[in-house]
């Protein structure tokens, strides 16, 4: 369902006064649970509800021969499909330009923090490497896909255990699993987003407030290290507000990081 | 160990930029722009009738951004094709012109903007970007302003501006980090993204670069279109 007019503008009215629907202030997160290792399938997995917003993520691996340009690592492929299922706006078919740029966001959060250190995910060099696939799924769209499926990924992958590999028959083992888990470094990069909505930067909105924003800037960062980003839709942002949003970045990081902390605990 | 760029170029010196309006004589608008040997071109179609009937927008005109690169426009032949990272690129090149360019003056129309890359030597969404601007301008399309782009790089610690292939592949010490900005020619920014590591600090610095090389970069698209209305007369 598309959000009326009327309701965009109450949504500018009230930020005026620094003010949200639910109440919450314009850098605090809705509630976030998760839960991991929701598939027995997969090697990792996870369903995450940040408000009503709801993700499934699962890891699954197998070997193939590893990419020309980095024979001695293993392989990352991250997809999302927007199920109709998940809300109205969503169809079947070919993936949409959204499934697409978020896969294509959350694959660099991963891959430019080098949170998976894909090095040790060789197996022969120049032959045969472990391949990872992350695949997202949203389950029900209230705005914010893509910072809880960002959440979903890594608390995928910091469960998932790596698969038996039969070296005399060359395959793996699927359905047993060694000790082994995916080797992930200890500090967690996130994928935050950052909409504007009049001249105010709000984190986290709901599917109304996300249809009221302007633009967006998703910044993936850890520790106060940037390693990936990308402003999107169709607004300019000056100078000023670009600095405000990277300023930002550091404390959201910190929030949502002790969110995620608790929630997995 | 002083630092030094592959090519021997200054850190704010960008390769040479060529610009050259009217190059496809069947587009409504067409232009040619290259960074050193990364050369993009760009065509302007419309505004025409929109085609699926169901895609008509009767509040605002559509701006359709179809970025390629040409299979024999890097070393290891790419497949033709649309992949995940061309229309990735299409979508957020787009972005970058919507703001400039009034859609509400072809309410229900469509204008297509075909960017082809027929050499590549990185920088390459940047080179299509600003060929885009230039080929809207010559198109006669209504524009509140064009925009210019470059790629900012953090090679190591250092800041340099329009990553070539061999920088963009830096390794020594943190490595590299990619950061094409898109700005209007004063000074909103409708396109960023970034790639590597960096912090929030010198981040901030890369804005300004970029900045200062898309007023450069502007004053060159400026000329190359009244280029092309001198030839005309």
């Amino acid at each position: 369902m598309e959000t009326p007019k009327v309701t965009t503008e109450r949504i500018r009215e009230y930020l005026k006064q620094g003010k949200r629907f639910d109440g919450r202030k314009l850098d605090e997160f809705r509630n976030l649970t998760i839960e991991t290792e929701v598939s027995d399938k997969a090697e990792g997995s996870a369903r995450v509800k940040l408000g009503d917003t709801e993700v499934l993520v699962g890891v699954k691996m197998d070997l193939a021969a590893p990419y020309p340009d980095s024979p001695d690592k293993g392989n990352l492929m991250v997809t999302a499909e927007l199920l109709p299922m998940s809300s109205s706006r969503f169809e079947s078919g070919p993936p949409s330009i959204e499934s697409i740029e978020l896969a294509r966001i959350l694959d660099r959060m991963v891959r430019e923090s080098k949170f998976i250190e894909l090095e040790k995910l060789c197996i022969k060099e120049g032959e045969k490497v472990w391949n990872i696939f992350i695949d997202i799924y949203s389950m029900n769209a209230d705005g914010n896909l893509l910072d809880a499926a960002g959440i979903g990924v890594i608390a995928a992958l910091k469960t998932a255990r790596i698969p038996k590999y039969d070296e005399k028959e060359e395959k793996v083992v699927y359905g047993e699993w060694t000790k082994d888990k995916i080797p992930v470094k200890k500090d967690t990069p996130l994928s935050i987003t950052f909409h504007k909505i009049g001249e105010q930067i709000i984190v986290d909105p709901t599917q109304e407030e996300e249809d009221a924003s302007e633009t967006r800037v998703t910044i993936g960062s850890c520790n106060g290290v940037i390693s990936s980003m990308q402003k999107g839709d169709h607004f300019a942002l000056s100078v000023e507000e670009m600095d405000g949003i990277i300023d930002l970045s550091e404390k959201a990081w910190k929030t949502l990081h002790a969110k995620l902390e608790k929630a997995l605990k | 160990m002083t630092f030094k760029r592959p090519d021997g170029r200054k850190n704010d010196e960008m390769r040479e930029i060529k610009a050259k309006v009217g190059v496809i004589k069947n587009a409504d608008g067409s232009a040619m722009f290259s960074f050193g040997d990364t050369v993009a071109i760009a065509a302007v179609y419309g505004p025409k009738k929109m085609h699926p009937q169901h895609l008509v927008n009767l509040e605002k005109g559509t701006l359709r951004y179809n970025y390629n690169m040409l299979s024999f426009s890097v070393s290891e032949r790419i497949r033709p094709g649309p992949s995940r990272r061309s229309q990735e690129i299409s979508k957020i090149s787009q972005w970058a012109l919507e703001p400039v360019v009034m859609v509400d003056k072809f309410q229900g129309e469509v204008i297509d903007v075909h960017v082809n890359i027929i050499q590549a030597n990185a920088s390459t969404r940047c080179a299509g970007i600003n060929a885009a601007a230039l080929a809207l301008a010559h198109a006669g399309v209504p524009m509140k302003d064009i925009v210019s782009s470059v790629s900012i790089g953090k090679l190591d610690k250092q800041l340099v501006v329009d990553l070539s292939k061999a920088e963009e592949d830096w390794e020594e010490g943190e490595g590299a980090t990619d950061i094409p900005i898109t700005m209007t020619s004063d000074g909103k920014i409708t396109h960023m993204q970034l790639d590597g590591q960096i912090k929030g600090k010198q981040l901030k610095e890369t804005i300004k670069m970029a900045r200062k090389a898309c007023k450069e970069i502007y004053e060159i698209q400026k000329k190359a279109l009244k280029n092309s209305l001198e030839e005309e007369k």
